[in-house]
């Protein structure tokens, strides 16, 4: 009769360690794969800066970042002039979301605040497939077909300029755009709509001061995701902006300004294009790795200017 | 429980509805969503300056006709009405009706506060500021009636330019109601207004409620008898969307003419 009566409870006993035990083998999963992916990126980071390290050292930073001469092989004095590319990415990236972010947006409210129903479920996985191009695809389009119409357009022998490879650029991190934007309309409540049409609002407006700024943080976030899609992008851009070492700077009434009517090569398309046929261990090898150490600057300042600015937004919005 | 309700309405004055002049007439009206009859041929007039209850069980269609006031059931595909709904001598929804200016004039307050994720300022300003008002000093002006009407400015005064997500359910609902007055309109709609809230904040809506009346014609969709005995100078009961019977407060609560309406009130069913 005692037995009975404390089997029930060692029984309890022995599930309780089972749970913690399990409950801590889950705990030190997910803290592994948390752990990992910081480790990861600090080990890329690492990596970057040990593999440039030898040219940034012989060369300095300032030729790199200020320089306009790219000869890394020349045997009369090589230049490791590395602005043009510089340039030629943040002006074909900026462009590009210039032209990606409007239409984007736009097309996500059209999807998510105006069309009707059915319209809605046809558009938003059509848009999404425009993701699943391979961007090769969308690169041989850019020089076979937007290229020579850009040319006809503007009057140039060559179409394959910043413009072009902007466009495509564009097209490339619309779905991403219109996807991520659309996702955060989606998610703002009813309840405010309602609230704003009952106060008098009309359609428009209720757009642009309810479902908009509440949707705020979501859209940004997807600016930023396309934004990382175009200033990586490597093969389209590659093909659609003609590939030729400029700078992206015109001059008018004397002032240097941004154009995107000349060829240029993007830092991406630069590393792949001499990555695969550089001497292992070579300056021009390690100089390669500036030009990526360049490159994972961009983003990453970029990316965190974004999370600041969407900070401050929502500490002057935040409750408190 | 009905004994409760005439202690409430024991001093409650009998009102006559000829008495008032209507402020909004429903004509045998009916709304549909799709082939779904919501409310059926419902004809009774709301007379103005009063607090007027709908009460009902759950799905009798008594949001569905509150919400057809002000037209937010336009916002829901395959919703149509028919019959009349006048309001300042025009069907509401004849096609002249501007709705924009409708709704300025007949405003709303939702059964869940949704004040906007903008500071308690801007919320109150919102509709002033559609209506084409700039001038911040203006704005302040208005934003501190409405407040102040809602009773809510002595405790939000000291801070208008934060989140309004940040005030407690029951502030949350005032300041909509607050929102709502901004604009100054004529009817205010209140639909289930108090029941996400807890029973102090009710009260407080509900003493609210009494001193906006005179001022608004007020509409209020309850599922709390209680509170639309309380509340209220005239009830309505729908039951299947329908109007079963319409009368001052004080008479459906203590006489009922309908065998369905004591039985409602009487908690019989419902």
């Amino acid at each position: 009769m005692k037995r009975t009566g404390i089997a029930p409870e060692s029984h309890l006993q022995a599930n309780t360690f089972r749970r913690k035990l399990i409950d801590q083998f889950i705990r030190f999963g997910f803290l592994c794969s948390g752990l990992l992916v910081t480790a990861i990126l600090l080990l890329i980071f690492g990596f970057l800066i040990s593999k440039s390290w030898p040219a940034l050292i012989e060369i300095g930073p300032m030729e790199f970042l200020t320089g306009q001469r790219w000869m890394p092989s020349s045997p009369r004095g090589a230049g490791y002039g590395a602005l043009p590319m510089i340039l030629s990415s943040i002006v074909v990236t900026v462009a590009a979301l210039i032209i990606a972010v409007p239409w984007g947006v736009g097309a996500a409210i059209f999807i998510n605040e105006i069309a009707p129903t059915k319209l809605k479920e046809l558009l938003k996985p059509f848009i999404e497939m425009l993701a699943i191009f391979p961007s090769v695809v969308l690169g041989f389009f850019g020089l076979v077909a937007l290229g020579p119409f850009i040319a006809n357009l503007f009057g140039l022998s060559s179409g394959l300029n910043g413009l072009t490879g902007a466009i495509v650029l564009a097209v490339m991190s619309l779905p991403t755009i219109v996807s991520i934007s659309e996702d955060a309309l989606n998610s703002v409540p009813n309840a405010y709509r309602e609230a704003s049409y009952g106060l008098g609002a009309n359609r428009w407006e209720t757009i642009a001061r309810v479902s908009l700024p509440s949707a705020s943080s979501g859209i940004i976030a997807g600016v930023m995701l396309g934004f990382g899609r175009a200033v990586g992008e490597t093969m389209a851009i590659l093909m659609a902006a003609g590939n030729a070492l400029n700078m992206p700077i015109t001059e008018i009434l004397g002032m240097p300004v941004p154009t995107l009517m000349k060829s240029v090569r993007t830092l991406t398309a630069n590393i792949a294009i001499e990555g695969s046929d550089v001497a292992w261990g070579s300056l021009h090898y390690h100089s390669l790795f500036v030009l990526a150490l360049i490159l994972f600057v961009i983003t990453f300042a970029v990316n965190l200017v974004a999370d600041i600015m969407h900070n401050r937004f929502h500490k002057l919005n935040r409750a408190r | 429980m009905l004994k409760l309700e005439k202690d409430i309405l024991t001093d409650k004055p009998e009102v006559d509805p000829a008495e008032g002049r209507d402020h909004v007439l429903a004509q045998e009206f009916s709304v549909f969503y799709g082939d779904s009859e919501a409310v059926a041929r419902v004809s009774f007039g709301i007379p103005a300056r009063l607090v007027t209850a709908i009460i009902g069980p759950s799905g009798c269609g008594k949001s569905t006709f509150l919400r057809a006031i002000n037209r937010m059931n336009d916002l829901i595909p395959h919703c149509h009405v028919t019959g009349g709904l006048v309001f300042d001598g025009k069907n509401i929804y004849s096609k002249q009706i501007d709705v924009v200016a409708l709704r300025r004039r007949i405003g709303m307050v939702f059964q869940n506060p949704n004040p906007f994720p903008k500071s308690v300022f801007d919320n109150v300003a919102y509709g002033p500021r559609l209506a084409g008002i700039r001038r911040k000093s203006r704005l302040s002006e208005i934003v501190e009636q409405s407040l102040t009407r809602a009773a809510l400015w002595d405790e939000v005064k000291d801070r208008l330019g934060q989140n309004a997500l940040g005030l407690s359910g029951g502030q949350q609902q005032r300041l909509c109601i607050a929102r709502a007055l901004a604009v100054e309109p004529e009817i205010l709609l209140m639909d289930e207004p108090t029941s996400a809230l807890d029973p102090q904040s009710t009260a407080r809506i509900e003493d609210l409620i009494g001193e906006l009346r005179g001022d608004y014609t007020i509409i209020i969709v309850t599922h709390n008898m209680q509170q639309a005995a309380r509340v209220s100078d005239m009830t309505a009961f729908l039951y299947e969307g329908r109007l079963i019977e319409f009368g001052s407060t004080k008479k459906l609560f203590t006489k009922p003419e309908e065998k369905r309406t004591e039985d409602y009130i009487t908690g019989r069913f419902g």
